[in-house]
């Protein structure tokens, strides 16, 4: 029943509050939100959150805040923030999220950008931050905070508990019972519903308005793709100011009425995973990872005869665990041997996961191994990728259950159209597009073409099944001499998949031929080399040993035969590569904070290396200057052997 | 700060403390007000830790008077100053290191358990109550110090940084209206010690409890704490506001020896 409700696409239900408050008739009771406090899970049912959705927006009103003011919400994932988020809403008013770990200065652009008056911040951490930085954000007028903790001597009259916020609430709507009711009515779907800053990576962060329309028409659109139902679970763990987590715990749940569960604390997130076990769950590529290692290590120190059991169902998963998610047909033996596997080994480490009750995992952010992706399928974790930005809430493509491709993003979203520019470059359209930039109207139009589709600044492009594959971002992608299509991300990504390869940057742009620097991962190959007796005494003189090179090369060649598939990038294949004697580093600005290459920077920083690659030297000496921790500065030099990998005849393509 | 130091609760007055021969305590008067952080420093073997022993009734002074409370106080086993409100760590953490951060705390609240052994054995109705109760106090106290995500965890995996941390929480588990930490920051690093610092002036902030510690980290006394008594040898060279005692000249000859 409550499906159709919510799913029938109902008039009436166009924007947030109207689908809280109907989730608040139809299925009161049914739980809305959990938080888990003093080690214990509490739970509050719709209409328990709609009571206090209420008494906020009446106290905000009070206050003050008026339809179009912008509230700005800055802390971890807590359920009075996203109650705040609603009550915003219930007015008129625009929430603004944070990042929560932002330093004070950063969050001073966006509080004067938004005009922020009003704040809804988590604890003392936030409002200390607000306070150090009022005198240059002069509009802002009130400060509400919901953990009490530390907050005895705030006697300042602008700062408010949240629970005196909803005292305030509850008599102002004692007073005007008709007010809020008709607040909510007037309500629009193309009314802005939320504002999320992109992170900027070039200039000052931009506000993204997305509609109520927007976020409820992407959320319809998962809901349909992934048959979402009431009865679930999600943890809601991930920063509320990314567009993810607003699409999943806020615009998802209210339109699909799961639940949401707040983690104790950033620290408990994995503990709270199992206690919870969600059915519906997201993690960037690197959570992932650290999972998948974490296991394995654990099953390194257990017993021979279940590492046995372990290790040979694995090889059961890896042959057809895939395949029976997928629905293919797989021979009754190995569905039998996965039965078994499933009961001995898929089923406790799901469990030890966390993982049990998952439908639908997502990942995205970044690119996901190949191997990494497969072995979560192979267990029966339903893992996909999705692909979006701030802009479409998030909501551009989805891969669908039965038809995954590892190395595309899927096809389509229900209600998107995707277009290739000339370029390369992904165009969208759809409901979930923005509305605008934050009075940035030069943004805007630089951003939505004539035709209305928005301009991702991603390259890619759809295959036979209309599948999306991201290649690179539109900027990055040159042309080789011969006019191919080079997408430097593309292939570095292939070589960071190897876990010996920490680091690549691949030159080709207006050149005859691809060449790369590689960075080893110093874990992974020390360890390698440990196991082979090869002794080394630090990053620089393990990456100059010939075994190491050896093994690298092996690991480019084999991203050079994977090249040669796709008629797209067969030309981009790597014919000359050398191992950087340092790691590149954020400290010596060759990486930025988030640990992106900075391309041009390399570039001009080893030219004399980029000179050796082309003109097929057989070395190269260098020395490069480097910064410590402790902002001493020292030098690296080393002669930097270059090496030939194999390259395969791009001729195979036509076969 | 709103919190207001108030009257004397516990004085002690020409205490000293002999073993055999050897005289850990020469005749040391001082006070302790409620609601303030009193700092015992000294050189070592001044006798901090010994004074701290006297307070909480492991050592009984040969001579001098214990008033608790405006109470004079005879001899007492340690046991009657956990019931009367006195709670403390030690210097050497002194944890169940094969019990969890949970069950370490609980501890804590072992003076306030009031079923009987029975009761607790079949699980009958006080014993649960009080269960319930107990664990809604230590879930405060994990609250209170973050130590959320290792609630379950065995203190010997934990490292000494936030064992120290554990111990502060079985103190505060017990609701001490004094709480005798002995070199709480010992071996810590800074941001450990800023932690630490920062959960001192909370507990002392928040919940009013009175706190005499001995710390050896000059900066630390300094910053935190409201008057500090200096003991050498086992004797008083020094008692007052932080700034005071900085300048007395006999505790500079104590701690930079005599040539300065």
């Amino acid at each position: 029943m409550p499906l159709e409700t919510t799913a029938g696409g109902s008039e009436r239900l166009q924007t947030f509050p109207r689908l809280l408050f109907h989730h608040a008739r139809t299925r009161g009771s049914a739980p809305a939100i959990r938080e888990k406090d003093l080690g214990i899970w509490q739970t509050w049912s719709w209409t328990g959150v709609a009571e206090r959705v209420r008494a906020l927006a009446c106290g905000l009103a009070a206050l003050g805040f008026k339809r179009g003011d912008n509230l700005a919400i800055i802390g971890d994932n807590r359920p009075h923030l996203y109650m705040m988020m609603s009550a915003a809403q219930c007015l008129g008013g625009v929430p603004v999220p944070l990042y929560q770990d932002a330093v004070a200065a950063e969050m001073l652009f966006v509080l004067n950008d938004a005009a922020i008056r009003f704040a809804a911040v988590e604890d003392q951490e936030q409002v200390d931050k607000l306070l150090e930085i009022r005198e240059q954000a002069p509009q802002l007028e009130h400060i509400i905070y919901d953990d009490p903790r530390g907050m005895r001597h705030y006697n300042q009259p602008f700062i408010h508990d949240i629970h005196a916020l909803m005292e305030m609430g509850r008599i102002h709507d004692r007073n005007h019972p008709d007010f809020l009711d008709a607040e909510i009515e007037q309500g629009q779907g193309n009314d802005v519903s939320v504002m999320l800053y992109t992170s900027g990576t070039t200039g000052q962060p931009k506000g993204v308005c997305q509609t109520h329309g927007a976020f409820i028409a992407a959320a319809r659109g998962s809901m349909e793709t992934d048959r979402l139902e009431p009865a679930g679970d999600i943890l809601s763990y991930l920063p509320m100011a990314w567009v993810g987590d607003h699409l999943f715990s806020f615009a998802q749940a209210l339109v699909v009425g799961f639940t949401i569960n707040c983690p104790e604390s950033s620290d408990t997130v994995t503990t709270d995973l199992r206690e919870i076990g969600p059915t519906y769950y997201f993690a960037p590529p690197r959570v992932f990872e650290s999972l998948l290692t974490s296991i394995m290590i654990r099953m390194e120190d257990a017993g021979a005869l279940k590492r046995r059991l372990f290790h040979y169902f694995l090889g059961v998963a890896k042959r057809c665990g895939a395949d029976l998610l997928d629905g293919k047909p797989v021979g009754l033996g190995e569905r039998l041997r996965y039965g078994l596997g499933n009961l001995l080994v898929y089923g406790p480490l799901r469990n030890v996961l966390g993982m049990s009750h998952i439908r639908v995992a997502y990942t995205a952010g970044a690119a996901i191994g190949p191997d990494l992706f497969r072995f979560y399928r192979s267990i029966g974790i339903n893992l996909k990728q999705f692909y979006g930005q701030t802009e479409t809430c998030a909501y551009v493509c989805l891969q669908p259950d039965r038809a995954i491709k590892f190395d595309s993003v899927g096809p389509a979203a229900p209600g998107v159209e995707i277009k290739i520019a000339d370029n390369g470059e992904v165009l969208v359209k759809g409901p979930m597009l923005l509305k605008e930039y934050y009075q940035r109207p030069d943004a805007t139009a630089e951003s939505l073409n004539a035709d209305g589709y928005f301009m991702t600044g991603d390259a890619g492009f759809l295959d036979a099944d209309g599948h999306l594959k991201i290649i690179d971002r539109a900027k990055d992608v040159g042309k080789l001499a011969n006019g191919a299509m080079f997408a430097p991300n593309y292939i570095e990504n292939k070589l960071k998949f190897f876990q010996h390869i920490k680091e690549a940057v691949c030159f080709g742009h207006d050149r005859a031929m691809v060449c790369a620097f590689i960075n080893i991962d110093v874990g992974a190959v020390g360890n390698w080399a440990e196991r082979r007796n090869i002794a080394y005494s630090g990053y620089t003189d393990l990456a100059a040993k010939p075994d190491v090179y050896e093994l690298i090369r092996e690991c480019v060649e084999q991203v050079n035969a994977a090249l040669i598939q796709d008629a797209m990038v067969a030309d981009s294949q790597i014919h000359r590569f050398l191992i950087l004697h340092k790691e590149l580093d954020p400290d010596d600005d060759e990486l930025t904070r988030t640990r992106k290459v900075r391309r041009n920077f390399v570039a001009k920083k080893y030219e004399v290396l980029i000179e050796a690659l082309y003109s097929g030297k057989a070395s190269q000496f260098i020395t490069t200057e480097v910064k410590f921790e402790d902002g001493r500065r020292g030098q690296v030099s080393a002669d930097l052997k270059i090496v030939d990998a194999k390259t395969f005849p791009t001729m195979q393509k036509a076969a | 700060m709103s919190r207001t130091i108030g009257e004397v609760i516990l004085d002690l007055q020409n205490i000293s403390l002999r073993f055999g021969g050897v005289k850990a305590l020469t005749d040391i008067s001082f006070d302790v007000r409620e609601h303030e952080i009193r700092a015992i420093i000294g050189p070592n073997g001044a006798g901090k830790s010994s004074m701290l022993n006297v307070i909480n009734g492991v050592y009984h002074p040969q001579e001098g008077a214990i008033i608790f409370h405006g109470q004079e106080r005879k001899k007492m086993e340690p046991h009657r100053a956990a019931t009367q409100g006195i709670a403390r760590t030690f210097q050497n953490i002194a944890l169940f290191k094969g019990m969890t951060v949970l069950d370490n705390i609980m501890t804590g609240r072992i003076t306030r358990m009031k079923a009987s052994f029975l009761e607790h054995a079949l699980w009958l109705g006080r014993a649960k109550r009080e269960e319930l109760e107990h664990r809604q106090k230590v879930e405060e106290v994990i609250d209170f110090l973050e130590i959320q995500h290792i609630r379950k965890t065995p203190v010997s995996r934990l490292p000494y940084g936030l064992q120290k941390r554990v111990e502060l929480g079985r103190a505060l588990a017990a609701e001490p209206s004094m709480l005798l930490l002995d070199e709480p920051m010992a071996g810590m690093n800074v941001e450990e010690k800023q932690d630490m610092c920062r959960f001192i002036l909370d507990v002392n902030d928040q919940i009013g409890t009175t706190i005499v510690l001995i710390e050896h980290d000059m900066g630390v006394v300094m910053d935190i704490s409201d008057r500090v008594v200096v003991l050498d040898y086992g004797k008083k060279i020094g008692d007052g506001a932080p700034d005071e005692v900085k300048n007395n000249p006999e505790v500079i000859k104590a701690y930079l020896g005599g040539g300065h």
